[in-house]
């Protein structure tokens, strides 16, 4: 193999360091059997510490009502949706990793789906939050749902904001079975590893008894496939709906039928670059790095610029229809949009998603873990700059200019948007002390030695 | 613990090849009830086993359909029956607008019956089995490649199997109690 160029007939290998399948078990086991480490204790006091704040927020606003938001008429919607939006997309990266890379056998895959698909779980909760409290009377918000009441009143099935709760309801709901099937065999390995009672009971509790069984196997593969080619679809339903949200509305800047595909790459580009963020951290600190290899980051990183370019060419092509409909409120939108109050946000989303992602196109770039690192974190902030223009810009200047208003957000959003990562952190951070990051038996079975037919094992 | 009675045997294999050959001599032998158990599920092992195909499929179709009917039904009725608003000037059945709910439904209750159908194949939760009394057993769920024959397969014999499996490469046989 040369420097600069991979032979596409050798496969880079996925494990290394030589693992059996043993030790493959111990090394992915260990963070969770060992005491948590310092870092742990203090990254979960910060977590919780924003997570009490995220509380308050939400108290505050339940108690006082959505005044305390700075939305105004004409923008209604303010970083309650760009929140929900943002959180939304980066659940996409999970399920597209462990549904669609599934589908097509990308058995690299294997070692970071654990781990993605808990990140999707996590962030489509975030988003729950906002869903639930942007409606402003919470303790009404089952209004959502087609409940029979002494009202007599039922739910308009025409509005796309009611697909947006079926959608995002299913996707959690489809995400978190998905995940729990994919831990019950590595649920098993830790209660049969388990030393301590406790241990012994939880996990074997939630292992439900797995014993490894073929027959148990065989339909559990089954199931997994199922589950990875109805999640495929699910996924792709989910961000298009959410972009309905917008484009089944009349407003210039929010109705174009580019919004689904456009709204899909992009929350998969969030989404791998806060994979990328999450597991530059993990993989050091719980020292995985012969399982989240540097050919698993470059991998993604590849992906993210595919979809910052996909992101970037909707972009493009907006503006273009925009001058080419013809359609004076379109091309003001637009106009506006680049050259208006908000400039200084559309031009840091296009710097962020459209610009620094090309970097990418460099081996060494995409192969160094500090410029990965920050790229994708600029992506991120990139992707919450491209839901803030899309609501915002296209809201502020309405069809009548004497309604035109300029938006800023209180310390309540911004301190409710802080305190949402501290519940993403919260339980991301548990999720790495109590279960397995790493699909253990996933893993084994791409290992060449779980090949029957592998020649240099003991048998032949 | 004194007179448990016997219910099979449990020979441990070195490697996925070696089970896997094993399973396919106990089928070439005529054996029926034995089952293998590996830490991850191995390649080919359903035809070395001589098992047939899941039918999971077919439980999640019609799940599946249950979803997009019920959907679609829930949608009418209360669209055309419990609450018929005109909205945006659309008819009451404007079925274009229930498609992405008869989808969503579709895919979720899919997803139950993948999920809990594949549970009730597996019959599980079955927190206990007489396999987890077991201490070599533990290494199934790491590096342990097993093979257990059931006493009540017409071909059992708990001298002449125990032998067989050691002929066909079992390192370790034990006799597996009630």
């Amino acid at each position: 193999m040369s420097v600069m160029v991979d032979d596409p007939s050798v496969r880079t290998p996925l494990v290394l360091g030589g693992h059996t399948f043993a030790s493959v078990s111990d090394a992915v086991c260990a963070p969770v059997e060992q005491k948590a480490p310092k870092w742990w204790v203090a990254s979960f006091a910060v977590a919780l510490s924003l997570l009490a704040l995220l509380l308050a927020m939400l108290s505050k606003l339940v108690w006082t009502g959505v005044g305390v938001w700075g939305l105004n008429n004409p923008v209604m919607w303010g970083w309650d949706l760009v929140g929900f939006v943002f959180w939304v997309g980066i659940g996409h990266a999970g399920t597209l990793i462990s549904a669609i890379l599934f589908l097509f056998r990308q058995k690299w895959r294997t070692s970071i789906n654990r781990f993605a698909e808990a990140m999707t779980i996590f962030a489509v909760m975030c988003a729950g939050i906002y869903i639930a409290f942007h409606v402003g009377r919470v303790w009404v918000a089952y209004y959502l749902f087609p409940i029979p009441n002494s009202m007599a009143m039922w739910v308009n099935f025409r509005s796309p904001l009611m697909w947006d709760v079926f959608a995002v309801s299913t996707y959690f709901t489809i995400s978190l079975l998905f995940w729990y099937v994919g831990l019950i065999p590595d649920l098993a390995t830790l209660r049969d590893r388990a030393v301590t009672k406790t241990r012994k009971i939880w996990y074997g509790i939630f292992a439900m008894g797995w014993r490894g069984a073929n027959r148990h196997w065989q339909h559990y593969e089954r199931a997994y496939l199922i589950l990875a080619a109805l999640s495929t679809p699910l996924v792709l339903s989910v961000h298009s709906i959410v972009s309905f949200d917008f484009a089944v509305s009349q407003l210039p800047g929010w109705h174009t039928t580019i919004f689904p595909p456009y709204f899909v790459a992009g929350a998969i580009f969030s989404g791998f670059a806060m994979v990328v963020t999450l597991m530059i951290i993990a993989r050091k600190l719980f020292k995985l790095e012969s399982f989240m290899t540097m050919h698993h980051l470059e991998t993604m990183n590849k992906i993210i610029l595919a979809t910052g370019t996909m992101v970037g060419y909707a972009y493009a092509m907006e503006f273009f229809i925009a001058w080419y409909s013809g359609n004076p409120y379109e091309s003001f939108a637009f106009v506006n949009r680049a050259f208006g109050p908000y400039a200084w946000a559309y031009w840091t989303m296009i710097s962020c998603n459209v610009i620094f992602p090309q970097l990418f196109w460099f081996k060494k770039i995409r192969r160094s873990i500090p410029a990965m690192f920050v790229i994708s974190i600029i992506v991120n902030i990139g992707m919450w700059f491209e839901r803030f223009v899309i609501t915002a810009t296209s809201l502020h200047r309405d069809f009548l200019p004497s309604s035109w208003f300029y938006y800023s957000p209180t310390w309540v959003e911004v301190c409710q948007f802080i305190g949402s990562f501290g519940l993403f952190l919260t339980f991301f951070l548990l999720f790495l002390k109590y279960l397995p990051m790493i699909a253990i038996s996933e893993v084994k079975a791409i290992m060449p030695e779980a090949d029957p037919h592998h020649h240099g094992g003991d048998h032949v | 613990m004194t007179s448990q009675r016997v219910i099979g045997l449990l020979g441990s294999f070195p490697s996925p090849a070696a089970v896997l050959k094993a399973a396919e001599s106990l089928r070439d032998a005529g054996y029926q009830r034995f089952e293998v158990y590996s830490p991850f599920p191995i390649h080919g092992m359903d035809r070395a086993m001589g098992i047939k195909d899941s039918p999971l499929g077919w439980i999640v179709v019609t799940c599946g359909l249950i979803g997009l009917s019920g959907a679609l039904l829930l949608q009418w009725w209360v669209s055309v029956e419990a609450y018929a608003i005109v909205t945006s000037g659309k008819p009451l059945f404007s079925f274009q607008a229930f498609v992405p709910i008869c989808f969503e439904l579709m895919v979720l209750l899919s997803g139950f019956g993948a999920v809990f159908g594949m549970f009730s194949l597996n019959k599980l939760p079955q927190l206990y089995h007489p396999l987890f009394r077991k201490q070599s057993f533990l290494r199934a769920t790491s590096d342990g490649f097993f093979v257990s024959v059931d006493a009540d397969d017409p071909r059992y014999s708990q001298v002449e199997t125990a032998d067989f499996l050691t002929s066909i490469g079992s390192v370790t046989v034990e006799t597996i109690e009630e």
